[in-house]
């Protein structure tokens, strides 16, 4: 193979929307939510709705391709498809937007996610999901059925194995609810401690409720587009050097994982930082998905921004916060600002690459790194630089 | 609410109804698989036989859940579910009982699969300290 691993730079993040979060039920529809995120991103592009020739819904907003050619008045929309990696879909899904933009497929792309809050809560949600069958089949009877329990035996494995404690999962929780703080459109604004963390009730051991991140109403929205008609629009692009996604082994179940410290993300992140050709070094601001404080951990060493082990220390001392070595979640993560499925990772990169981070802006960003992780363990990241 | 069998896992939930712990094992290579899925890994091919585990394991993780919105189980808090490496090398997951201290738990525990009525009322794997 002759080829080198560098991918070339085909397509740019060209707008971001979202619409406010909120805890609980929304009045509004799931769909409608996702119009107006969607409609912010396409405009925030520089776009008319029709424009979108491919829309990429993430399954758990539950909206289809269909809602948005109706109410967009989309006349030729020429992609439509849906990838099925839980939280890892969005990022996923900017890899499946690359390879239609280079394909001569599509060329402005929109993906979309949101949620209202109804329709019971992730445990009851993720059991009609096909890649939940067979947990719902041979675990939950035996009483295994939130992601809580499901993810809990590998955060208990990683501390007996590398001595990581509570304490060390609660800096993450607090440094995303710093974050949150300076960004008003996170729902978590209260202070949290070390202690608050501690004193928070177990929900399953290891986790407390403070390593859990919340359920929330709303929706999230970037549009994809040709590098070539990035330069048109009204922002600096955001290009995507690179996209990669994961997959686990034994990815229907995580207590038959051979290494259950080891994610989907491992196998992608030396793909996604080869295509990209930068290095962990180059890397201003990550946002990486954080279902629970674990998942974080494990993801910035199956990165390889640390060594299998070595996570705890990685993000003590204010390491991860603004200011720190790597600032992760400027915008509060799924643990203070929203459930997004990390759709909202992908806006806040986006928004700290174009220099419109606020409060939280990290000084000079210009390469970030984003990922997702989602249902029993698959991963996806993407890397992206401010500018054409 | 269980998750209705298909005709590939039937073996399974058959060897549960009789108080046995069954698993697959393919017939050309040998390969113990599970959960169950028609095809082995190793070999790829169809033909298994179900047959019952040793019993025999270790812990591998665990965790002890406080809260539950499972029906039997909401009253069952807290609980303790292990991951167990069975001696045949694959994972078995289920509940723990007869551990005075759960702060006695660690990886590499020794323990032994039985089969016993949990709180959501079916007969499932359960693990006992050896």
């Amino acid at each position: 193979m002759t080829r080198s691993a560098q991918r070339p730079e085909v397509a740019a993040i060209t707008g971001v929307g979202e619409t406010p979060y909120s805890r609980g039920a929304s009045e509004r529809s799931s769909l409608a939510l996702q119009l107006e995120a969607g409609l912010r991103a396409v405009r925030d592009a520089g776009l008319e709705p029709g424009e979108i020739d491919g829309i990429l819904p993430m399954a758990s907003g539950s909206a289809l391709a269909e809602d948005f050619v109706q109410n967009f008045g989309i006349r030729d929309l020429r992609l439509s498809a849906t990838v099925p990696m839980g939280g890892a879909s969005a990022v996923a899904s900017l890899q499946l937007a690359c390879a239609a933009i280079e394909a001569g497929i599509c060329r402005h792309v929109l993906l979309v996610t949101g949620r209202d809050g109804r329709g019971g809560n992730i445990g009851e949600r993720l059991r009609l999901m096909p890649q939940f069958r067979t947990v719902a089949e041979f675990e939950t009877p035996s009483g295994a059925f939130a992601p809580v329990q499901l993810y809990a035996p590998m955060a208990r494995r990683h501390m007996e194995l590398y001595g990581t404690r509570s304490e060390d999962l609660a800096h993450i929780a607090v440094t995303m609810r710093r974050h949150a703080m300076g960004n008003a459109n996170a729902i978590m604004q209260k202070p949290m401690t070390i202690a608050d963390h501690q004193s928070s009730r177990l929900i399953s051991e290891p986790f407390r409720l403070f390593d859990c991140s919340l359920e929330s109403s709303g929706a999230a929205a970037v549009v994809v587009s040709a590098s070539e008609a990035a330069a048109d629009g009204p922002h600096t692009p955001v290009t995507i050097l690179a996209v990669a996604e994961g997959h686990p082994d034994s990815p229907s179940t995580i207590t038959q994982r051979g290494e259950l410290l080891q994610l989907g993300l491992a196998k992608a992140a030396p793909r996604a930082f080869a295509a990209a050709g930068v290095s962990h070094k180059d890397i201003d601001v990550a946002q990486i998905y954080d279902c629970f404080t674990y998942i974080v951990l494990c993801q910035l060493e199956d990165l390889g921004f640390c060594a299998k082990g070595e996570g705890a220390a990685f993000v003590r001392d204010g390491r991860i916060g603004l200011g720190g070595a790597l600032p992760v979640n400027t915008h509060g993560g799924l643990l203070s600002q929203a459930h997004m499925v990390g759709m909202n990772h992908i806006v806040e990169l986006a928004r700290q690459l174009r220099g419109d981070g606020g409060d939280n802006q990290v000084r000079d960003a210009r390469i970030g790194l984003v990922t997702g992780y989602g249902d029993l363990g698959d991963g996806a990241v993407a890397i992206l630089r401010r500018g054409e | 609410m269980h998750f209705p069998a298909t005709v590939d896992t039937q073996g399974y939930w058959d060897g549960l109804a009789c108080g046995e712990l069954r698993v697959q094992c393919c017939s050309r290579c040998g390969t113990w698989r599970h959960y169950p899925r028609p095809m082995c890994p190793s070999c790829h091919s169809f033909d298994h036989e179900w047959r019952p585990l040793s019993g025999e394991g270790t812990v591998h993780s665990w965790t002890v859940t406080h809260q539950s919105p499972l029906e039997g189980f909401a009253e069952a808090v807290p609980f303790t579910l292990v991951t167990v490496d069975m001696a045949e090398g694959v994972r078995v997951l289920g509940l723990l009982r007869g551990l005075e201290q759960t702060s006695s738990l660690r990886i590499g525990l020794p323990v032994r699969a039985g089969v016993e009525q949990v709180p959501g009322g079916s007969r499932q794997p359960v693990f006992r300290p050896r």
